[in-house]
């Protein structure tokens, strides 16, 4: 394969998002605009209890009074809040008879990424026969799960079965108030998934395929909420690598996660929403909210693999609330064409001896924009607290860009902040050396993103590291041939 | 096995081969020789199809296939090697799993089913032992923080691992102490045979000492100006180039 780098920074803006998909369904819609009768209007939908009404009103009446953020690095044009409409109930017609009716090349993709046959229906939007194996796996892990005293549910059934937990909790690490959008998920989400691990107990799978065979295609504002007991364990995989093109340009989630003492949580996050065509249109933006609390002892790990999406602005980050509590973010983000991500991490030490640590990995091509941006506070009580970041950049072509901007606040002297950061090039020397041992062009970009992101891909559990590392491959992939 | 006719070259505007003609034999090992900047890198990169040098004129070919038409890749699959001069570093990818990706990809394209892990695995052991190669050198990032020495043993491991036709060695004795230049020639003379060719490019005659050439070529200016045995490189060692260079003042 013929390469210099003027030739590689042409394929990488020629590569096109060939594996995104439209669906047509027809679906229960409330009309477009925003005001208080329509949160009512969501709320009476989801039959919610009258707080949960009352709680949606005041995030709208705080959102009303909130600007739209302008400090990330990154260019949009606004959405107009009025003109979206915020409830969306799917339709469960499917859109195809059998998978034979769906473009060859999506189907190729799921094959590369190894998803099962089922999922590919569901994910394509195929009928799916009545017995479906996914559904029987399904029905034994609930029950596995209903064995140890592990909820897992939609937010919407948590509100009706465990208001209790959903009152005491949600809104307790990301405030309705904390941001524009984390307001406005408050007032207007959609659904999204509710996790509670009693005391003690380890969760004894990860909650992956029952999440993803159950809630693909969840809506525009989702909210997450898990709550880890006291000494439990859990690891929790959202998302998809699977391909996903989505008629909402706007998705603003809330994810909250509670370690209460001793406790672990692991959450994992792969992303590949549609990032626009190579001219930069279209595309989804993706502004996040992201936070979890640690209490005495406790562990949260934010693991993330970024690859979709026109704009992201997600930060997910840890409150080391707990003396000797544990925070860790590693992250993998991929930016291509006229992407744009400004997405970090912010660690919060508040108690005695906390620990964090980062480790970021950005990759940029074609004339996208990547920035890390990261926060270490180290409060006055936090003594001993320790931090290492390292943000790394790798770079394709010559019309891209990578930034980093790292915060560091530290009020306690005791503490120790460490931050490391490199940006390289993948070269045409690296590129030709693999060339002359037999590996074409595109492997050599797959090799050698691989092995820049390979800390973080080693965090991520098995089967998900797996798909990742093709996902990061497909990404890249270019018009070579 | 190696036959290179009136072989024109340039980088940019700058002519640097200037007609080398040139044939190796199956079973052959030809040195090539002379002073800095007279175009030995360039014919390596050349025979490898490295893209920033334009053929002007002439032609190389393998075993009757000329070359021209194939990407460096496809030189690689038809059996070309070259140890190259500077390895470059790849960070996070492990000399053990790039050497299984070249290996695995040359089998696809010669349509061969992936290599077996345990085939590998002992392949790897026999030819790592060959060049006294540590273990865990093997899991260590490809030639990230890696001395002289080793970014040379671990091109001759990669050389012995993919078996080459032809194998081009690019000054691979530079940065080498005496106990690295006999271990990494010790391994090349290992790996001769009637199939096979090696293409030496060298200053110095002290690595024909060890891998002892059936005829050395003289390259000066873009041309081989003087052609021999291995007499030749003893007389270089002796007089210098200024003699080379005198007899063929432009």
């Amino acid at each position: 394969m013929a390469y210099t780098e003027e030739e590689l920074k042409k394929e990488l803006e020629t590569k096109e998002y060939a594996y995104g998909f439209y669906t047509d369904i027809e679906s229960d819609t409330l009309p477009i605009g925003l005001n208080e009768d329509i949160v009512r209007a969501i709320s009476k939908k989801k039959e919610e209890p009258e707080w949960m009404t009352q709680w949606r009103l005041e995030a709208f009446a705080q959102w009303k009074k909130m600007k739209e953020p302008e400090w990330a690095n990154v260019h949009y044009v606004k959405p107009d809040f009025q003109a979206i409409s915020y409830y969306s109930a799917p339709n469960k017609k499917p859109k195809y008879d059998s998978l034979d009716e769906v473009d060859p090349e999506l189907l190729d993709t799921f094959k590369k990424l190894g998803i099962s046959l089922d999922e590919q229906k569901k994910l394509a939007g195929v009928a799916v026969d009545i017995v479906m194996d996914s559904v029987s796996v399904a029905t034994t892990f609930k029950k596995t799960l209903a064995e140890k005293g592990i909820v897992f549910c939609s937010i919407s059934e948590a509100i009706k079965e465990h208001p209790e937990l959903v009152k005491k909790y949600m809104g307790s690490v990301v405030p309705a108030k904390d941001n524009f959008y984390a307001a406005l998920n408050s007032a207007v989400f959609s659904d999204g998934s509710f996790c509670y691990i009693p005391s003690g107990v380890r969760c004894p799978m990860e909650l992956s395929t029952y999440f993803r065979i159950n809630q693909a295609g969840t809506g525009q504002f989702e909210r997450t909420l898990v709550i880890a007991d006291k000494g439990s364990y859990v690891s929790y995989l959202e998302g998809c690598t699977a391909p996903s093109r989505d008629e909402n340009q706007l998705h603003a989630a809330v994810v909250e996660l509670i370690a209460l003492d001793d406790a672990e949580i692991k959450y994992s996050t792969v992303q590949n929403w549609f990032p626009g065509d190579k001219e930069g249109k279209g595309g989804v933006y993706n502004f996040v909210t992201k936070r979890g609390l640690c209490e005495k002892n406790a562990k949260i790990s934010w693991t993330q693999v970024e690859t979709g999406s026109a704009v992201t602005w997600k930060y997910p980050s840890c409150i080391l609330k707990g003396d000797n509590s544990v925070g860790e973010f590693y992250s993998i983000a991929v930016t291509n064409n006229y992407q744009q991500a400004d997405t970090g991490t912010k660690m919060v030490h508040i108690g005695k001896n906390t620990k964090s640590t980062i480790i970021s990995k950005g990759i940029s091509a074609g004339k996208s924009q990547n920035s890390y941006r990261g926060l270490v506070q180290i409060g006055p009580r936090a003594d001993n607290a320790r931090n290492f970041s390292q943000c790394d950049s790798l770079l394709m072509g010559n019309a891209c860009g990578a930034h980093t901007f790292p915060y560091i606040e530290a009020k306690n002297k005791s503490a120790q902040v460490e931050h490391e950061a490199t940006t390289s090039k993948i070269g045409e020397d690296q590129i030709f050396y693999c060339n002359q041992r037999g590996i074409d062009t595109e492997k050599a970009i797959a090799l050698i993103v691989n092995g820049f992101s390979k800390e973080v891909l080693n965090k991520l559990p098995m089967e998900f590291a797996v798909e990742a590392q093709k996902l990061l491959e497909i990404s890249l992939e270019g018009s070579v041939g | 096995m190696l036959k290179i006719e009136n072989l024109h070259a340039r980088v940019e505007e700058k002519e640097i081969l200037k007609g080398i003609n040139l044939e190796v034999k199956p079973g052959e090992v030809h040195a090539i020789m002379g002073p800095n900047g007279s175009g030995k890198s360039t014919l390596a990169s050349v025979i490898a199809g490295r893209e920033d040098f334009e053929v002007t004129e002439g032609t190389v070919s393998l075993n009757g296939e000329d070359l021209a038409d194939l990407d460096p890749e496809e030189r690689a699959h038809a059996g070309v090697f070259l140890s190259f001069q500077y390895p470059v570093e790849i960070p996070g990818v492990t000399v053990t799993n790039f050497i299984k990706a070249a290996i695995n990809e040359s089998r696809k394209a010669r349509g061969l089913e992936e290599m077996p892990a345990n085939e590998m695995l002992s392949k790897i052991r026999e030819k790592s032992g060959l060049l006294e190669i540590d273990r865990k050198f093997l899991s260590r990032s490809l030639n990230e923080g890696f001395s002289g020495g080793e970014k040379k043993r671990n091109e001759i491991f990669q050389m012995a691992m993919l078996e080459p036709k032809l194998a081009i060695l690019d000054e691979t004795d530079s940065g080498l102490d005496i106990d690295a230049l006999r271990i990494v020639a010790n391994g090349v003379n290992k790996l001769r045979s009637k199939d096979n060719a090696i293409v030496v490019i060298t200053h110095y005659q002290r690595l024909l000492d060890y891998i002892v050439p059936d005829f050395v070529h003289v390259l000066y200016n873009g041309k081989i100006v003087k052609s021999g045995t291995k007499e030749l490189a003893f007389e270089l060692e002796e007089k210098g180039y200024d003699w080379i260079k005198a007899e063929n003042q432009d």
